[in-house]
């Protein structure tokens, strides 16, 4: 994976991550790239893009759309899935989670996204441990 | 979109009002939704309530300068810069830089408490780049981190470390990260091996002393290490597959206990065990498996299991079969699992979902060349998806058929590609499509007619974006013919007629790549239309050239093929409309075009002579010493003209005349006196400098004005944009390779083409019905009734099969190829210290001789550039023996052991070089510098040694391999360099270099405009973990390019006649430098250049540059002072070799 984007449907950025090195610049401009791309898809599409010689593979959530950049040779419904999976933790996390969570506590997001994707790749498959090792961590500091 | 918005701001004040504690997850009360009442909620606010994109900004740049204000007051608390942090953070996605407060970041997660601490670290990460350099001052706090007995604090730590951390502090803290192995915790392990992940990423030579603790990971009783250290393991194996077979079985074993459902169940997503862990799993598998049926044998069992298991419909399981399907056929193949595989592509290819339907293309593209029948099985549901609106799917599928065009289909399958390219706008698609629809039309055109059209609508739908390899490949084509030369003419005629008929289209607009092609194949074919009136064509091009969207590029194009069919012409009424627009015009190359258009219609003959009819294949011997002109200049110097001194030399006379303090001239750019002295002294005459443009569209040396006057190394037959020769030579490269093959295609880079007739020879084998089923589904498309994707099988013979045509060159390349490649099994033999002094001198004295030899016939009878190639494939043919022999008695002696070294030399290694490259054998012939160092990062060293041979300055350049795996598809490339040449391709490949090997590859280079000095430079990629990029330079010198020139006194007389350059000079001689054969030999040592005859006072001495423009110097002693005069036929070659000869003395 080389970066993960969450938008929401009027194109404002909620959360980026990324996993290669690039400019400032270069980021903006493929963000508002991006973000145009995806939200201008017809509902009807399938969830993969071309994208230069990368795929974007994105996946709508109520507002909310999470899009990731992966090679050709990857596997774009595993991908999907790790969206999903990434959700799924979210939720359980916030519990019943929405937009607003993830706009006022992205500092959390991220906590979350960290340790379930480091470096581009999943490391932490199991949804009770990724959950737990934030709890934990926010149980010690109070 | 609006009542979204105001929808959201309606609920936000609830929610915010609300305070909900949370409905967070279980009893523990921490998370939830909270701290909307703080800064950041009413930033959030403020700025959703805003309208305008300005407003936004003003409002950010006022929260970051009152950040700004808090963040560097010392006052602040840690809770409020942790506060500030996460605003920050907010402004920084926002697209704001806030680059003041990544310093505190750091500090916050140096000194913050725990909630702190990870806010700092997580800004960092978000903050910082890998080469950030701010990122050193964490290392001590992760250090830190690394040793508390929090474990809290050790996850963040190690959390960090494997995000971002200094390539270079990886030492510091990889012992530490080494202890947390043993930890008692399973995340701590885990994370342990993430962040050894992250080392294998970018430094992977640190962390191959660990390699057994991987392997304890790889068993450690918690699935969360194991499926960590999995990461590791595939990118190991991506590397090196064949060093983890005996691992095998365990991959094996895992996967099998996975699938079985042994494992933890809240590993399980969606009921599927381990999903991620299986598809790893998987694909270390199909890596291991790959062309090994040893190895491949030992997973059809748990293949055949996983496809089994795989049932529920979910899209997990799918990913999961999908990459089943992708092991299955990348291993050995199995036929019963081929079915199998076969079966699931089928179910993704017929799903109603779009995105398994995409799947299944992509699955069906991947296994096409090795199971065409499948193709067949699913034509409906390809010929659906080729017209569905998804552009990825449409994309898809023709990749697939890309992949199985023959003979017989590709007409319908490029109408496909080209319909597709015209709704495509994005750059990357157009440029991606139109390469391969350029491959197939050169590959399979059923007739000219097509492929010209095909071409034609490849470069006004591909614009001025298409890869400049097709068009110069087009011209090519078109030039140099075919086989048969009828059909030639028929294609070339029909080329013109299309053009003619395009040009006709009012307000038409066409890229300039187009009106290129365009303009040469009309100026070069156009006679072949006989039927139309050159005037017409003419005019054509006179109005394009008026156009304003024409850039001037473009018209240079036109206006030389103005200029060709004009030759053709008797008089036009066209032409001299040219003549006259263009001569004032304020484009110079513009006007120098029209002068000479101009000079030439005066003088038809001339102009038939300079410009034959379809020469463009014919190689042009160029006479660049211009010595046609020498009787001019002598005339002129016998009516007591002054002899011409060039700029620098004037100056240079004038100064020393004023000072005598500067004994050192500055730096001297020759390269702008060879210009000077081109417009100044020698104009030539108009049509000389078209010499080089009939022959190509040197639209390039019509554009500087510079190079089209003057003809200095005149080695551009071709213009820039057109054939240099050595482009020509890298397209040759791989013809030898491929047109043996059967015929099938032309040498073309890129994918691997599939083997059209074989293919339709499997499917006329098979199913008839399917076949005829087939073409009635493609006569329904309508494209073109008779054809058929998967019609009758007759050999799709290769229409456009290029001529070779300098087999010269090739055989020579040939040649030197099967030299180097003996070359290279010289290398592990070290121990070949530098020749001691006497065999260099010794190896001197023949190789005078030698030069001389070769050389002094060529001079005497024009001094024309000889071809290279052929003068330099007998001196192969003659060292190829002696290579061969030798290669057979070194491998006798099997000397491998530096190969492999111990594995603590390894570890040791990495400071100190084990690796010293050595000249091969016959190359030690030669005289040559010692080795140098040119660059090096940790994976790769760089040597540099430069051979002088007899005709040309080889550069060897040495790639040694010091990590401990071997790299793969090691590229060297040189930069095109303004004063040198780099003669075949400026590109080598290494495929494969081993660990701790060296390789090494020559070049050939000459000099091309003369200067003292020039720098050569260039780079090494290779892929590691990433594309990794060394660069490097070489500084070479004039005197790089001198030989000693060997002849008698009378032949000098003569020479010396004959050259009319003169630079004379007098410098002083030193006390020790004495008498005049003792300057002499200070000259004919350091300079290489040879002594003819000594007659008392006087000496006369000869040298050339490189390939053969002599240099002649004749020296007289007078009163300590020593009198040089310099005659060459270039001009500025004696200037050069002053400036050497009096750095020589200086120094002496």
């Amino acid at each position: 994976i080389h970066f993960i984007l969450l938008f929401s449907r009027q194109g404002k950025l909620r959360l980026q991550k990324w996993y290669t090195t690039l400019p400032e610049k270069e980021k903006k401009k493929i963000i508002r790239e991006i973000i145009q791309i995806v939200l201008s898809r017809n509902q009807k599409t399938s969830s993969f893009v071309d994208w230069k010689d990368l795929k974007l593979v994105y996946k709508r959530y109520a507002s909310l759309y999470f899009c990731c950049a992966i090679e050709d040779q990857d596997n774009e419904l595993l991908t999907l899935e790790v969206v999903h999976r990434y959700v799924e933790l979210l939720d359980r996390y916030f519990g019943n989670v929405c937009e607003l969570d993830i706009i006022f506590n992205f500092e959390k997001a991220y906590f979350i996204l960290d340790e379930f994707i480091i470096g581009g790749e999943v490391q932490e498959t199991s949804k009770r441990s990724a959950v737990k090792a934030i709890e934990d961590s926010d149980m010690l500091q109070e | 979109m609006s009542d979204v918005v105001e929808r959201t701001l309606s609920v936000l004040p609830g929610l915010l009002g609300q305070h909900k504690p949370g409905a967070g997850p279980g009893d523990t009360g921490g998370p939830g939704r909270v701290s909307a009442s703080s800064r950041l909620g009413s930033l959030i606010r403020s700025i959703t309530a805003l309208t305008s994109k300005h407003e936004e900004e003003k409002l950010i740049q006022q929260e970051l300068s009152s950040l700004k204000a808090t963040v560097s007051a010392p006052t602040t608390t840690l809770r409020l810069m942790k506060e500030c942090m996460v605003r920050l953070i907010y402004c920084e996605m926002l697209g704001y830089e806030s680059s003041f407060g990544y310093i505190h970041a750091i500090k916050l997660a140096q000194q913050g408490n725990l909630l702190e601490k990870r806010v700092g670290y997580l800004a960092v990460s978000l903050f910082l780049h890998e080469n950030h350099e701010l990122l050193l001052l964490l290392v001590n706090t992760v250090v830190k981190d690394l040793q508390s007995t929090n474990l809290v604090e050790v996850c963040m730590a190690l959390t960090i470390v494997s995000q971002i951390f200094p390539r270079e502090m990886i030492p510091a803290v990889l012992p530490l990260i080494e202890d947390k192995l043993q930890h008692s915790k399973e995340i701590i392990r885990r994370k342990a091996v993430q962040a050894l992940y992250k080392f294998y990423l970018i430094a992977p030579n640190q962390v191959q002393h660990i390699h057994d603790k991987f392997r304890k990971a790889l068993c450690d009783r918690d699935a969360g290490v194991m499926a960590a250290s999995l990461h590791i393991y595939l990118q190991m194996i991506k590397e090196n597959s064949s060093g983890y077979k005996d691992l095998t079985g365990s991959f094996v074993t895992i996967l099998k206990q996975v699938v079985g459902g042994k494992l933890p169940v809240d590993f399980n997503y969606h009921s599927v065990p381990a999903p991620w862990l299986q598809i790893q799993l998987l694909r270390i598998l199909g890596l291991l498996g790959k062309d090994d049926p040893r190895t491949s044998e030992l997973m059809y069992d748990v293949l055949d299991e996983s496809l089994r298991r795989a049932e529920i419909n979910h899209n997990i399981t799918y990913a999961i079969l999908f990459e089943c399907v992708h092991t299955i056929y990348t291993i050995h193949p199995k036929t019963e699992l081929l079915e199998k595989a076969a079966k699931c592509i089928g179910k993704f290819v017929l799903s109603p979902k779009i995105n398994l339907k995409y799947l299944g293309l992509k699955a069906l593209t991947y296994v096409i060349q090795q199971d065409p029948n499948l193709a067949l099985q699913h034509q409906m549901t390809i010929i659906e998806c080729l017209d569905h609106q998804d552009p990825i799917i449409k994309r898809e599928t023709l990749e697939l058929l890309y992949r199985i065009t023959n003979g017989q289909n590709v007409v319908v399958i490029v109408q496909k590609m080209l319909d597709y390219l015209k709704e495509s706008k994005e750059e990357y698609a157009i440029i991606n499509l139109v390469g391969k629809i350029a491959e197939l039309a050169e590959k399979y055109a059923p007739d000219n007619e097509w492929f010209i059209q095909t071409m034609n609508a490849v470069f006004s739908a591909g614009g001025d974006v298409v890869h400049p390899d097709i068009p110069n490949n087009f011209l090519r084509l078109l030039a140099e013919g075919f086989d048969d030369g009828n059909e030639d003419d028929q294609l070339r005629m029909y080329a013109v007629q299309s053009y003619l008929a395009l040009l006709e289209e009012e307000g038409a607009l066409y890229p300039q790549k187009f009106l290129q092609v365009m303009s040469w194949v009309l100026g070069q074919y156009s006679s072949l239309a006989t039927d139309v009136d050159p005037e017409v064509i003419l005019t054509k091009l006179h109005s394009l050239l008026k156009k304003a969207f024409v850039t001037s590029e473009t018209k240079v194009w036109i206006m030389a093929a103005v200029t060709k069919i004009a030759s053709r012409t008797s008089c036009s009424k066209t032409v001299d409309k040219v003549i006259q627009e263009f001569s004032n015009s304020l484009d110079t190359s513009m006007r120098q075009f029209a002068f000479e258009l101009k000079h030439l219609s005066e003088d038809k003959a001339l102009m038939k002579n300079l410009l034959p009819y379809d020469a463009s294949c014919s190689d042009i011997v160029v006479d660049a010493s211009l010595s046609f002109l020498d009787g001019f200049v002598a005339e002129g110097l016998g009516r007591g003209a002054a002899p011409y001194k060039p700029h620098h030399q004037r100056q240079e006379e004038k100064l020393s005349q004023e000072k005598a303090l500067n004994f050192e001239p500055y730096g001297l750019s020759f390269a702008s006196s060879v210009s000077s002295s081109g417009i100044t002294g020698r104009q030539s005459p108009t049509g000389l400098s078209f010499a080089s443009d009939m022959s190509g569209n040197s639209a390039e040396t019509g554009h500087k004005e510079t190079n089209a006057l003057k003809l200095e190394g005149v080695r551009k037959l071709w213009g820039k944009e057109g054939y240099l020769p050595k482009k020509e030579k890298t397209g040759k490269e791989n013809e030898p390779q491929t047109v043996p093959c059967g015929g099938l295609l032309a040498g073309e880079v890129g994918d691997p083409p599939p083997s059209g007739p074989d293919q339709a020879a499997i499917l006329s084998e098979g199913d008839k019905e399917k076949q005829q089923l087939a073409s009635s589904l493609f006569i329904g498309l309508g494209s073109s009734a008779g054809v058929s994707l998967m019609g009758k099988s007759d050999t799709a013979t290769q229409k456009f099969k290029r001529k070779s045509k300098i087999n010269e060159t090739q055989n020579s390349e040939e040649i030197s190829d099967f030299q180097s490649s003996a070359a290279l099994d010289f290398d592990p033999l070290l121990g070949t210290a530098p020749l001691n002094v006497e065999d260099c001198e010794e190896n001197l004295h023949t190789m005078l001789r030698k030069a001389s030899l070769s050389s002094s016939d060529l001079v005497e009878d024009t001094l024309a550039f000889e071809t290279p190639q052929s003068e330099k494939k007998c001196g192969l043919d003659d060292r190829l023996p002696d290579s061969r022999l030798s290669q057979s008695s070194l491998f006798t002696d099997g000397n491998i052991e530096i190969l492999q070294p111990s594995p603590s030399a390894q570890c040791e290694g990495a400071s100190k070089t084990p690796l010293v490259p050595a000249l091969p054998e016959e190359l030690e012939l030669h005289t040559h510098s010692e080795v140098m160092e040119l660059c090096q990062n940790d994976a790769l060293v760089l040597h540099l040694c430069k051979v002088w041979t007899n005709d040309s300055l080889l550069l060897i350049v040495f790639v040694s391999n010091k990590t401990t795996s071997a790299l793969n598809a090691v590229n060297l490339v040189f930069e095109e360099a303004e004063h040198f040449q780099i003669l075949e391709s400026l590109t080598y490949q290494f495929p494969l270099i081993e660990a701790q090997s060296v390789e090494h590859c020559q070049k050939c280079v000459w000099m091309e405009k003369i200067s003292a000095h020039g720098i050569i430079s260039g780079s090494v990629n290779y892929q590691s973990e990433m594309e990794t990029c060394l660069e490097f330079s070489i500084t070479l010198s004039l005197l790089d390019f001198i030989r000693p020139m060997e002849m008698t006194t009378e032949d000098f007389g003569k020479l010396w006649l004959s050259l009319s350059n003169d630079v004379k000079q007098n410098i002083k001689m030193s006390s020790s430098q004495g008498s005049l054969s003792e300057a002499l030999n200070t000259l004919q040592q350091k300079l290489k250049l040879h002594i003819v005859d000594i007659i008392g006072n006087e000496g006369i001495l000869a040298c050339q540059l490189l390939p053969s423009v002599p240099c002649l110097l004749h020296c007289r002693t007078h009163s300590g002072m020593l009198a040089l005069w310099f005659r060459s036929p270039c001009s500025a070659l004696p200037d050069g070799l002053l400036y050497q000869c009096q750095k020589v003395m200086e120094e002496s």
